[in-house]
């Protein structure tokens, strides 16, 4: 057993289930709390990379960009939620897949239009470029910052969720809607707030990842599927369930990516194996999710509450 | 009133005489073109497009008198979807040629529907091992290369190069296979790890998990294919990973015009120097190259990538038959024979055709350097092998 190997694949794991949780924490406050299907979700995480680069063209400083597009995408998202989406929350999840596919369509010809079909870059500093070494170890610095700033907003939403006036709510609105509106709480202010939000952190994950891969048209559309395998795993409105199934989810893919073959090649021919294993990892949280629909149809964390 | 609507009239039906004989229908020669328009594989598609326009622009519009008329397709990088807009193409436009496919997948599932119907399929990209062996047509060329045969070349450089062991990574599909089948038919070290990763419309595009097990296999070299925005991501990641010194890579069809760019612009420098295999460069020394590399970039602002060296080949090649038999586009076998001397000037240099009817041509080591004006480009350094031929045309019946 390599053990720096398994470290360093950790640490993946551990990066890819953070980015996962700040996608799926705003998905499952929607889908938990204002009871909508939202599909467009991976569209605020495209729009979030493709505003920072756009930012970062023109004022050259990641963080700034990143401040200032992270305050573009809550907006977006409290326009969307004001015009479109609060329309639709008395007609049935259908309806939402529909308009809110359409949105996905919408949004990412808006993406072709305005910043074209190659997709946009967002370069690094050479000091982020590069790796840091502890302990015989190298990896490279910026997923080290994006485990450092997808941790520390975990912890951010955690105090949100638990210490403070919007967090009550927000955990009152998981475990009983109707009994929070009867008590005469705001409710459209809370769901437009709570959408905004929700949009505000799928635009970070797209921020982080982008000067990974790059901002690209259709991005989200491809991390959204597995957003959802985390919310259902996790339990629809519990952000604590969305951390700790995106976590679980990102190690499951990591490792299997990484050691699945060498699994398989104990017990089948090495060619066959090299075919099985990419497509078998690709399944691995599909399998996760139907064993714990099968034993925990609520998922592994399901908010507290009566209507449960 | 009634005397002018008389004179609209009149104005109108002989507008549509004038212009009946430009539009008729024996006067036109009919091209479909399926490539990549959507998704961000789109900037393929538009380099393509953008070469076949300038083809088209280079021939004056017209082929042996014939007007060209392109219809360009969408094939939303989905098998399904360039299927039924190559279903289109034939039975309901009626081209003449059916051209074009980046991905082999997609021409897989498309060529039957073509070849079915009596015309001419033209791949300008894709070189799947099964329409070069087994499967070749009669009515199939291809102005590109077989996909093992750029892997094959860069085989042979790393063992001119003394690399020992060597770390494999590919997309999982048709093309992805015959790129890692092809360095492993001719790379005489070790292949010391393998990873096909997922591909299609939701591809990977974190590669942590295989940057590191590449890492720790200890390999002499690391050995890649992703084509299009995938690439981009890749190099980005094997930068930030710090691996240009410990494990050098080696490229096929991922370090292109339509990259170096983005790379310039993200001051991703690990990849000047890096090698690749290719049958041409923008600076390959030859007349039709130099026209179409000054005037597409005159045009477009950089170098064409590859894609649109062989889609405007693709164009040429059929300017080049209907020039053999003056324009008739009836006659099947004329136009097949005069395809298969590959009678035009290529912007590769001359080559001949293979019974399976895919080029025999020379393949190129690339290295990327900075021109004249300091913009990233691959340069050409050394010939790999002289009119090469695919190992599946043995297999073809033709």
């Amino acid at each position: 057993m390599d053990w720096h190997l398994l470290i360093s694949q950790m640490l993946n794991g551990l990066q890819l289930g953070l980015l996962l949780f700040l996608l799926a924490a705003g998905l499952t406050l929607i889908l938990g709390i204002m009871d909508f299907i939202n599909l467009s979700h991976g569209s605020f995480y495209m729009i979030g990379a493709f505003f920072c680069a756009s930012l970062m063209a023109i004022t050259e400083s990641l963080i700034f960009s990143i401040v200032f597009a992270v305050i573009g995408v809550f907006a977006v998202g409290a326009l969307v939620e004001r015009f479109i989406v609060r329309r639709l929350y008395k007609n049935d999840h259908l309806d939402h897949v529909l308009v809110t596919f359409g949105l996905i369509l919408v949004f990412d010809t808006l993406a072709h239009m305005i910043w074209g079909s190659a997709g946009r870059v967002i370069p690094l500093s050479d000091a982020l470029n590069g790796q840091i070494e502890f302990g015989g170890f190298v990896i490279p610095a910026y997923r080290l910052l994006i485990i450092v700033a997808g941790l520390t907003v975990a912890v951010g939403l955690y105090f949100l969720v638990t210490r403070s006036r919007l967090g009550m709510l927000i955990r009152a609105g998981a475990s009983n809607r109707s009994m929070v509106s009867a008590l005469g709480v705001n409710i459209d202010r809370l769901y437009l707030v709570i959408f905004a939000i929700g949009a505000a952190l799928a635009g970070f994950a797209g921020m982080l990842i982008a000067p990974i891969t790059e901002a690209s048209i259709g991005m989200g559309n491809e991390i959204i599927i597995v957003a959802f395998v985390v919310v259902i795993v996790g339990g629809l409105g519990s952000i604590k369930g969305a951390f700790y199934s995106a976590i679980l989810i990102g190690f499951i893919d990591t490792l299997g990516r990484s050691y699945l073959d060498d699994l398989l090649k104990l017990f089948i021919s090495n060619q066959s194996a090299e075919t099985a294993a990419p497509a078998l990892s690709a399944m691995m949280i599909y399998l996760l999710m139907a064993v714990v629909l099968a034993f925990k149809p609520q998922g592994l964390f399901p908010p507290g509450g009566l209507n449960k | 009133m009634t005397k002018n609507r008389q004179l609209l009239a009149a104005t109108l039906v002989a507008a549509t005489l004038a212009s009946m004989p430009a539009t008729g229908f024996a006067d036109s020669v009919k091209i479909g073109f399926v490539t990549t328009l959507t998704t961000p594989a789109s900037v393929i598609g538009e380099d393509m497009q953008n070469a076949v326009n300038l083809a088209v622009e280079h021939l004056g519009g017209k082929m042996a008198g014939k007007d060209i008329e392109i219809i360009f397709e969408d094939d939303g990088f989905k098998p399904e979807i360039g299927k039924q807009k190559t279903d289109k193409l034939v039975k309901k436009d009626d081209v003449d040629f059916v051209a074009g496919f980046i991905w082999s997948h997609v021409l897989l599932a498309s060529s039957k529907t073509v070849l079915d119907s009596g015309k001419f399929l033209i791949s300008s990209n894709a070189g799947p091992s099964h329409l070069a062996g087994a499967g070749c047509h009669a009515n199939f060329f291809s102005t590109s290369w077989q996909n093992d045969q750029t892997p094959m070349a860069m085989g042979e450089v790393l063992n001119t190069q003394g690399v020992k062991s060597l770390y494999v990574m590919a997309p999982n599909y048709a093309a992805g296979k015959n790129m890692v089948a092809g360095v492993e038919r001719t790379f005489k070290g070790e292949i010391v790890g393998k990873d096909l990763t997922k591909w299609g419309k939701d591809k990977q595009l974190d590669f942590s998990a295989e940057l590191a097990k590449a890492k720790a296999s200890g390999a002499d070299g690391l050995f890649i294919f992703y084509p299009g925005s995938a690439g981009g991501a890749f190099i980005k990641q094997y930068q930030q990973a710090g691996l240009r010194d410990s494990l050098p890579l080696y490229s096929v069809f991922t370090v292109d015009s339509l990259s170096l760019p983005k790379f310039q612009a993200a001051n991703i420098e690990g990849v000047l120097g890096s090698s690749s295999t290719m049958f041409w460069a923008p600076d390959l020394d030859n007349a039709a190259n130099h026209k179409f590399v000054s005037d597409f970039k005159a045009k477009h602002g950089r170098y064409p990538s590859f894609y649109a060296a062989q889609s405007y080949d693709t164009i040429m090649l059929i300017n080049s038959a209907l020039q053999a038999t003056g324009g008739n586009l009836e006659d099947q076998d004329a136009l097949r024979a005069a395809m298969e001397k590959a009678n035009y000037d290529s912007v590769r240099g001359r080559y001949s055709y293979g019974n399976n009817h895919l080029p025999v041509q020379n393949f190129y080591l690339r290295k990327v350097v900075a021109d004249a004006d300091g913009n990233w480009t691959t340069s050409i350094v050394s010939t790999i092998y002289e009119n090469h031929q695919d190992t599946y045309a043995s297999e073809c019946a033709l």
